[in-house]
């Protein structure tokens, strides 16, 4: 007993230890990355520069305590609340579009009956291994009837074609980048968990009778739905943060204010008007919504999502 | 008020701090501030200087080789932006500010709110006032006694056209923006897909530059109060003008500097540009098959007869106020602007339009490459450039700009002249609205 006691006792204090050391890295990376930038943006939304005077010179601006007027201020800006409507239909446009057409393909690609497989899938993915500043750059040459090759066949066979940067289109020209870009990835999402279900449910279901349309509709979409709801909640948070696309194509266009997203109104006050304090506020109010809205979100479809991952 | 006698107070002592130094050693003396009054013998000072336009090494080895000791390294800068940017920065942290730093005469007053450029009244010969057109040296004083900047570059507006254009069309020359308006019309009736220009909604120092020439000046200062003034008279002229062509259809409505605007350039449906000195260098760049067509004139003018302009671009040279070497600095800074073997290297390797005026004469013999066919380019322009009027700039001139953007953009959409005026007041109030949130006083 006395010989084992001691190697007992270290083994169990070297125990105590252990995780932390193994967790160590990753607590201080999530630390000095993480936490303490939210930390610092979470003050600083609480802070505001006061000026005195003609605001020129030494001391004249000093930084004071702002409570929660820089978050009124947000929530009450016209600018903030257009941004947020019009980023909601943004959302409403793209992520059906973009799931529907991401599920259609990877149904397309996992039919047996498909030719070419490896090369479609490629072609699909390819667009989403483009930063949507390049894509955005390059639709915008595609946007611009001057230099547009679009453009150029339209005026060729006599269709007078609207301008799709003008104010009632460019909703769907910036989510026509997304889609672009956007659909790939869910498309291989989508299209992996397809590739998970063992082969005797569709020998089963072929057994029986089943067209390969019933077998999709059947089979493979209840399959997947824990992977539409992934998707879905990926495309969600990308659609409020949308940002580059509006971003790039602004210089082009008189109809995307620098207000646009709310990502841009952030960026415009931290970067254009020197506010980061309103930013950092906005910031934190966009965050916020974003959790809620996933975790509303996965609430409102955890039955589904979970079972599925259980079984 | 206290402010005014706090700077006048500080100008005096530097005042006499340099004659004081004066006096006592004949060579060199460098002090550590203006305020110093160091005696010690002359050492060796090394500058750092943030710049990017191009062809400041040249500037900067030729005045190294003549002044061992005041030695400046060249640091180069992405742009005007990110510089402005990288320097707020180092001024909120305290330290890595260079000691000179190019400033775009808008972002000055910015620059000074932040406390980041030093007050080289002290450090400067009074007379160096007289080598500026009375716009561009207010700039660097924002209208007040301080100096925060020796002027480098300036951008008095010209109007560009396509003379083979005007020639085919039998078009005059417009000298009044009454005439601008019925050529226009004229050249659009003759081509509808020919405009004479654009007004863009995306340069704000375009529309800036119109304002001036018209007599506005978008901010002041009254006391210890700054005043807003861009829904002025001379403003709602010039908006209410463009948002009347641009409504009639005859001025195009898209941004500048878009591919759609440089292939507009390149075939001759853009066949005019109300534009600045430093065009020459952008139109050799986006339209390249047009050198030896275009021709530069005044600016068309409100009244008949007048002879005013305003200011597209333009920097200054700026000390900043982390700057331990301010009087080495400005004499360097001085010595760039306003000597004339300067201004010749400035021009000659940097494209520059000086700003010191009794140089230009020397450094601008030769008429821009671009602009073969009119071998009395500077000449004009060295005549216009005089005539570029006062204007002030604010410290937020960052938050009227983006205001700028996003209002005309919707106005020029719209193609309602009404709209125009909105957009103008509309920047009034997100100007103002900036300036009261940040406890400015504001004069109204």
């Amino acid at each position: 007993m006395t010989v084992q006691t001691p190697p007992r006792a270290r083994r169990r204090r070297s125990g105590r230890f252990a995780p932390y050391v193994y967790l160590a890295p990753a607590m201080t990376l999530f630390a000095l990355f993480l936490a303490l930038p939210i930390g610092y943006a979470l003050y600083l939304s609480f802070r505001t520069v006061k000026v005195s005077g003609l605001g020129l010179g030494k001391g004249a601006r000093t930084e004071v305590w702002a409570g929660f007027d820089n978050y009124a201020r947000s929530l009450t800006d016209p600018d903030f609340i257009d941004s947020v409507i019009r980023v909601a239909l943004y959302g409403l446009v793209l992520v059906p579009v973009m799931l529907g057409l991401a599920l259609l393909f990877a149904l397309l690609l996992d039919s047996k009956r498909t030719r070419g497989r490896g090369f479609s899938r490629v072609s699909i993915f390819l667009p989403y291994a483009v930063p949507a500043v390049i894509a955005s750059l390059l639709w915008g040459f595609l946007y611009l009837p001057r230099v547009s090759p679009f453009y150029y066949v339209f005026d060729k066979i006599g269709w007078d074609a609207p301008d799709i940067l003008s104010s009632q289109w460019v909703l769907f020209a910036i989510a026509n980048i997304g889609l672009w870009g956007g659909v790939g990835f869910n498309m291989i999402v989508i299209y992996t968990a397809l590739k998970a279900i063992p082969s005797e449910l569709y020998e089963a279901a072929r057994l029986d009778g089943a067209t390969e349309v019933q077998i999709a509709w059947r089979i493979k979409i209840p399959v997947v739905t824990p992977s539409l709801i992934l998707t879905f909640l990926f495309s969600m948070i990308a659609t409020l943060q949308v940002f580059a696309e509006p971003m790039t194509l602004r210089p082009l266009t008189n109809t995307i204010s620098s207000t646009w997203s709310p990502l841009m109104k952030v960026y415009r006050d931290a970067f254009t008007r020197d506010d980061i304090y309103s930013a950092a506020a906005t910031s934190v109010i966009i965050a916020l919504a974003t959790f809620a809205l996933s975790f509303g979100f996965l609430r409102l479809v955890q039955r589904r999502a979970f079972s599925q991952e259980n079984s | 008020m206290r402010l005014h006698t706090g700077i006048r107070a500080a100008a005096i002592i530097a005042a006499t701090t340099l004659l004081a130094a004066g006096c006592t050693s004949g060579d060199d003396t460098t002090s550590s501030s203006p305020t110093g009054g160091s005696t010690e013998k002359a050492e060796k000072v090394d500058l750092t200087f943030w710049t990017w336009a191009p062809g400041m090494d040249d500037v900067v080895k030729a005045w190294n080789d003549a002044n061992p000791d005041i030695q400046v390294t060249v640091n180069k800068q992405d742009g005007g932006d990110p510089a402005v940017t990288k320097l707020l920065t180092a001024i909120k942290a305290g330290s890595g500010a260079p000691d000179l730093m190019q400033t775009e005469y808008q972002k000055i007053p910015t620059l000074v709110a932040a406390d980041a450029l030093a007050d080289i009244s002290g450090a400067v010969d009074s007379s160096i006032a007289g080598h500026f057109a009375d716009g561009t040296w207010q700039s660097v004083t924002l209208g007040g006694d301080a100096v925060y900047g020796i002027p480098q570059d300036s951008g008095p507006m010209e109007f560009y056209y396509r003379e083979d254009i005007f020639t085919k069309y039998k078009l005059d020359v417009p000298t009044t923006w009454a005439e601008y308006a019925d050529v226009a019309t004229k050249l659009h009736e003759a081509d509808p897909k020919a405009y004479l220009g654009t007004f863009s909604a995306t340069d704000a120092g375009w529309f800036t530059g119109l304002t001036q020439q018209a007599g506005a000046s978008w901010w002041g200062i009254n006391g210890d109060a700054w005043s807003v003034d861009i829904d002025s008279a001379a403003s709602q002229k010039v908006a209410s003008y463009w948002g009347d062509l641009v409504e009639k259809g005859v001025i195009d409505n898209k941004p500048m500097y878009t591919p759609e605007w440089n292939a507009a350039l390149n075939d001759g449906t853009q066949a005019g540009w109300v534009s600045a000195i430093w065009a020459p260098g952008v139109l050799a760049g986006n339209a390249a098959d047009t050198q030896g067509k275009w021709k530069m004139a005044p600016m068309p003018q409100w009244n008949a007869g007048d002879n005013a302009t305003g200011n597209w671009g333009g920097s200054a040279t700026s000390v900043t106020s982390q700057s331990k070497n301010v009087e080495a600095a400005t004499k360097f800074a001085t010595w760039m602007n306003t000597s004339q073997d300067a201004v010749n290297i400035l021009v000659a390797k940097g494209g520059l339009y000086p700003a010191d005026l009794p140089g230009q004469a020397e450094a601008l013999s030769a008429p821009p490459a671009f602009f073969p066919n009119q071998p009395d380019f500077y000449t004009t322009a060295t005549d216009i450039a005089k005539s570029v009027q006062p204007f002030t700039y604010g410290p937020n001139v960052n938050v009227a700009f983006s205001a700028y953007n996003d209002q005309f953009g919707k106005a020029a959409e719209s193609k309602k002249a009404s709209a125009f005026l909105t957009a103008l007041t509309a920047m009034q109030k997100a100007t103002v609205d900036d300036l009261l949130n940040s406890g400015f006083t504001v004069d109204e």
